[in-house]
């Protein structure tokens, strides 16, 4: 058994699946010196990993799951210990054969082949369940089972093989050794390690750890219950460890699973029920294992008699006896997403956690590549560590997230769908003034935002048939015509938008030009009182970001970004300051409320308040200033997310409501209008194709993908620099465009509303395929109520991409025709911008 | 046909290592969950094998608290028909007050026109472990009463009762009604399957308030033995430990030659 050595390159803690893939990952990434500790025995230290059934569904609605997947299948299949089984989602009632068909869109999307099949053609895969209780089911043969501990034995030895690791398992970790906010080794049970490196990847221990070091990684263990019924003769009669395709019962929540002779019934459907991780026992106290604990059969019974009724002829057989019955931990998350990166609070402490066994080679790669080369083939931004506010990181939010979302893992869950719990949190002060109305909220990074208002209900009746209902109840699920109606009333008139969801951060001293102008891609050497709209690139020339930046004097620049990705491009900005400390951030989010106000009538609306020149030349776009709203100090900026004439209005938070009521009162005679986040997301988003972080920029796209590339690119150095010319040499692989959808008509007659994620197709359904080998889905939906059409945004393969193009977009099984209507970042609505100009 | 009771009782999971609770009072669960002995899962097995040979029935019966419900349904899941339990602070209770309540409990029923053939209990209960309450329960009843039996079976109107010996095998014919105490090793408990759960759930379980105050049985507290040091013996790594591996499995008699 190999000593505790007293140095390493980099700790890595945990012998679990991550643990395992990460050790390998690095080593074969040309790490040298790596230490993997565990405090259980090798290969089953007696994490999660050891009790997991070890199956692998490919197919998920998320791209960023579904491509981690999928290379975690590969590298099963590469280790040797991928066993191909099939698996089918069974539906029991119509409303989830909806979701099914939905789920034919994600397969479709992500490339996977998946069929739907009636309820004879399961029986006849799977001879033992009874057909008349489902109404159908979707089979993805690629599914399959994996030895999990198996593959981690290979990887370790495989990294012992390049003389890269050291593993030393029954030894505890007791302590973390940071010094100025960096992590410098490692306290066990049997001595220090020194390392500038340490990776935390020990599943739902993971919170402990990081704490010792202090540290934040807020996951929390959950029961996840498993039975094992056998021996079953059929199944007992079959060669090897699968012979038949695993069944998801998922109104049920229930899944059935083959393992030998026996089957495995699983369970998603009883209560959350969640444990601290202090109550996880030692290896001493465990019956089993520590995440092995005792079953509690009360909360399994309902499942038993479920899964009765599906496969009553071998589960009803007295003989078959429930051999192991566990109530496994498991971890969970507030949003469901695993948690990845170096941690926000110490230097090259990184966290490789809440993890699923189908994720683990994927995930053990993707960071292994950030931490030795700043980015990674597949982007793992929604699993960034360094997404998390201060009320995420907390237990009580984590408690209530996962609680209501533990039934979300086989639940129906609507795109748009909100959580009910851990609700009125970050307030913005005009918060009473919007719920008098009649604000309909949604949550954005505990932020209640208004998405659109019951007030403006009256204006449905000025626009007819313009606010493009949608007769669907699921394409009309957590939307309303109204948010149509503020669009065309903002267009017409005005409207006023609250922004204080943005992330707000200050980039200040000596420095603060050299070192923003290092990170961003626009020219950050401009006057003061320039707003620069920027991108920002790793040194890979994926995008990294995308936001604005104000020059407010020489050595102050302020930074202003989406909610939803604030503290990642905090973090990002932070990590890439002069080291001598000559520029500082300073988060001043809190700080400052941001309200928009655009439209025609925009500048009759803020010119009855001020006695600033606010006229297009005395505050020209891509500019801002402090001006006087009455007794308020505001600081203007005449950009727009909306394609109108308006500003981005700043003040301190707490002249917020003041600012919002001066508007919204002076706006009347104008026919100003409360907007809601669904008119500057979405409606007046998509006419003007912008693009959105996280739906069509992220890191795996580059600017030319996007459509973003510059005209002249500026003299000074900036990240990312290198890969951008190289590549502006290549031919494009993919080009960013936006459709419309010719008729919404199916087969039903009833019209139908894409809602994002759906494949685009050929017309006659066949497959596209880009230059990087991706093939086409709906990365934005929405109505576009000022042309009169839905519009899609996309990535098409060149060849599609030319005007006009006919193409398809595949939703609930059937095909729509659309058309390309802009293949570049020009907009559908107002090509020349003349609008925003005024 | 042979009617039989067997008493069981909801203890800790002893497995592991044991962590009492702050009062000394008892052992803390919350890890390991709950269990009935070993000897009681055979003494279960035995019922519930007499009952299904004689046309007969097996009714499980504890004395506990309601939580002690989880372990009768264990018992109807693997094949008893009926469940009675006796709530009480089993805590309380002195192997005296349980055979007392047993005994109050089996002529009720008696009573009532459900006599019993023969009650099934562990040799000693899993946690206590004073090995008395069969001996106590045989006294209050005016049965006879055998201990540490491997199995029990009806031969007409006698039960036979086989268990270890020293130098040999003990066998005890004794007339019904009659009260044995089991040793495990002599049957192979079932698990439960699907439909037995089912069944479990679905079947009423008589409660019953026991009709005299226990006397106790002057426990004062708890305390764990000293940790017994475990030593690991490393019998070789990779293909070549093989044989070591087999020689010892075939010393635990886990395989023969």
């Amino acid at each position: 058994m190999a000593a505790v050595p007293p140095t390493a390159q980099v700790v890595v803690v945990g012998a679990g699946i991550v643990g395992n893939s990460l050790c390998w990952h690095l080593a074969n990434l040309g790490w040298t010196d790596i230490v993997q500790l565990d405090k259980g025995p090798l290969p089953n230290p007696g994490g999660s990993t050891g009790h997991a059934s070890n199956f692998i569904f490919t197919v998920d609605h998320s791209r960023e799951n579904a491509d981690i997947t999928a290379d975690s299948v590969r590298q099963y299949q590469e280790l040797g210990v991928f066993t191909r089984s099939g698996g089918i989602e069974v539906a029991r009632t119509e409303e989830r054969m909806e979701e099914l068909r939905r789920r034919m869109s994600s397969s479709r999307a992500w490339g996977i082949e998946s069929r739907i099949l009636s309820p004879a053609e399961v029986a006849e895969l799977v001879p033992f369940l009874d057909p008349s209780v489902i109404v159908g089911g979707f089979y993805t043969p690629e599914v399959g089972v994996v030895d999990s501990l198996r593959a981690g034995t290979i990887m370790r030895e495989r990294a012992q093989d390049k003389g890269a690791l050291t593993v030393v398992p029954n030894t505890e970790v007791t302590g973390m050794i940071v010094h100025n906010g960096a992590i410098e080794g490692v306290r066990t049970a049997q001595g220090d390690i020194r390392a500038g490196t340490v990776v935390i990847a020990c599943g739902v221990w993971s919170p402990q750890v990081a704490r010792m070091a202090g540290a934040r990684i807020p996951l929390t263990p959950a029961v996840h219950q498993m039975i094992s019924v056998g021996p079953i003769a059929v199944l007992a009669e079959q060669p090897g460890e699968i012979s038949f395709p695993i069944v998801r019962d998922m109104d049920t929540f229930c899944y059935e699973r083959q393992h030998g002779s026996d089957m495995e019934v699983g369970s998603y459907a009883h209560r959350a029920i969640l444990c601290e991780p202090e109550d996880i026992p030692t290896i001493e106290q465990a019956k089993l294992s520590p995440t092995e604990l005792p079953f509690t059969v009360e909360d399994f019974d309902p499942q038993l008699e479920q899964a009765l009724e599906l496969m009553p002829e071998i589960l009803g057989d007295t003989k078959a006896e429930i051999r192991y019955a566990i109530n496994g931990l498991l971890s969970l998350t507030v949003d469901g997403f695993p948690i990845l990166g170096e941690t926000p609070e110490v230097k090259g402490l990184w966290s490789c956690a809440a993890v699923w066994i189908k994720e683990g080679p994927g995930t053990g790669r993707a960071v292994a590549e950030l931490m030795t080369r700043g980015w990674s083939d597949i982007d793992i931004s929604h699993s960034d560590i360094a997404r998390f506010y201060g009320h995420h990181r907390t237990r009580e939010q984590v408690r209530a997230r996962t609680s209501e979302s533990f039934i979300k893992t086989y639940g129906i869950v609507h795109p748009s769908e909100q959580y009910l719990s851990a609700r009125e949190l970050r307030l913005s002060p005009m918060n009473t003034a919007e719920k008098e109305l009649g604000a309909v909220f949604f949550e954005i990074a505990g932020w209640e935002r208004p998405h659109w208002y019951a007030s403006n209900e009256k204006l449905l009746g000025d626009y007819g048939d313009a606010v493009m209902p949608r007769e669907h109840e699921w394409d009309s699920r957590w939307w309303s015509t109204i948010i149509n109606a503020e669009h065309l009333a903002m267009r017409e008139r005005a409207a006023m938008v609250d922004l204080t969801a943005f992330s707000i951060f200050d980039v200040a001293g000596p420095k603060a030009m050299e070192a923003v102008q290092r990170i961003i891609v626009a020219q950050a050497d401009v006057p003061v009182g320039r707003v620069i709209y920027t991108p920002a690139l790793d040194d890979h020339g994926g995008l990294r970001a995308d936001l604005t930046v104000m020059r407010l004097t020489n050595d102050r620049y302020r930074v202003v970004t989406g909610g939803a990705h604030g503290m990642a491009d905090k973090k990002w900005f932070a990590d890439h300051l002069p080291a001598d400390g000559r520029a500082q951030l300073t988060d001043l989010t809190s700080a400052f409320t941001t309200i928009g106000l655009w439209g025609p009538r925009a500048i009759d609306v803020l010119g009855s308040l001020t006695e600033d020149d606010i006229s297009k030349q005395g505050l020209r776009f891509g500019t801002c200033r402090e001006i006087d709203v009455g007794n308020l100090s505001v600081l203007a900026s005449r950009i727009s997310y909306v394609g109108e004439f308006g500003w981005e209005l700043y003040v301190p938070t707490e002249y917020g409501a003041a600012l919002w009521q001066r508007l919204y009162e002076a706006g009347q005679p104008h026919g100003l209008v409360p907007a809601g986040i669904g008119v500057y997301g979405t409606t007046g988003r998509i006419e003007k194709g912008y693009r959105a972080y996280g739906a069509e920029l992220d890191s795996e796209r580059t600017l030319f993908d996007v459509g973003m590339e510059r005209k002249k690119l500026k003299d000074a150095d900036f990240i990312g620099r290198a890969a951008y010319e190289e590549q502006a040499k290549a031919v494009p692989q993919t080009v960013l465009c936006s459709l419309t959808v010719d008729d919404h008509t199916s087969r039903s007659g009833v019209k139908r509303y894409m809602l994002g994620g759906e494949p685009v197709l050929a017309s006659d359904g066949s497959l596209l395929t880009d230059g990087h080998g991706r093939h086409p889905y709906v990365t934005s939906a929405g109505s576009a109520p000022s042309l009169g059409a839905h519009v899609l945004m996309a990535f098409l393969p060149p060849e599609q991409a030319q005007l006009g193009t006919r193409l398809a977009v595949s939703y609930m099984e059937e095909l729509f025709p659309v058309t390309v209507a802009a293949t570049d970042a020009t907009p559908l609505f107002d090509p020349e911008n003349a609008r925003i100009r005024g | 046909m042979a009617n039989v009771l067997v008493c069981i009782k909801r203890v800790p999971d002893s497995s592991s290592e044991l962590v009492l609770t702050d009062d000394g009072q008892s052992v803390d669960a919350r890890h390991v969950g709950y269990t009935v002995s070993p000897h009681e899962e055979c003494a279960v097995e035995l019922a519930v094998q007499i009952a299904a040979a004689t046309g007969g029935s097996a009714t499980v019966l504890t004395l506990g608290p309601a939580e002690a419900l989880e372990q009768l349904r264990d018992a109807i899941a693997v094949g008893c028909s009926a469940a009675v339990l006796i709530e009480a602070d089993a805590d309380r209770y002195g192997a005296s007050d349980v055979a007392d309540a047993i005994a109050d409990l089996v002529q009720s029923h008696e009573a009532q026109g459900k006599p019993y053939d023969l009650v099934l209990l562990g040799n000693d209960a899993a946690d206590t472990g004073d090995f008395q309450v069969g001996v106590r329960l045989g006294y209050a009843l005016d049965r006879p009463v055998v201990t540490g039996m491997s199995t029990v079976e009806l031969s007409a109107d006698t039960f036979v009762a086989r268990g270890d010996g020293l130098d040999g095998t003990r066998v005890f014919e004794v007339a019904a009604p009659a009260v044995v105490t089991i040793m495990e090793g002599g049957v192979t408990p079932r698990y439960p399957s699907i439909p037995g759960r089912m069944r479990a759930k679905r079947t009423a379980v008589e409660t019953v308030t026991p009709i005299r105050k226990p006397t106790g049985s002057g426990r004062v507290r708890l305390k764990l033995p000293p940790v017994q040091p475990s030593s690991v013996q490393i019998l070789g790594e990779g293909p070549t430990a093989a044989p070591a591996v087999v020689d010892l499995l075939m010393e635990l008699g886990v395989l023969s030659r």
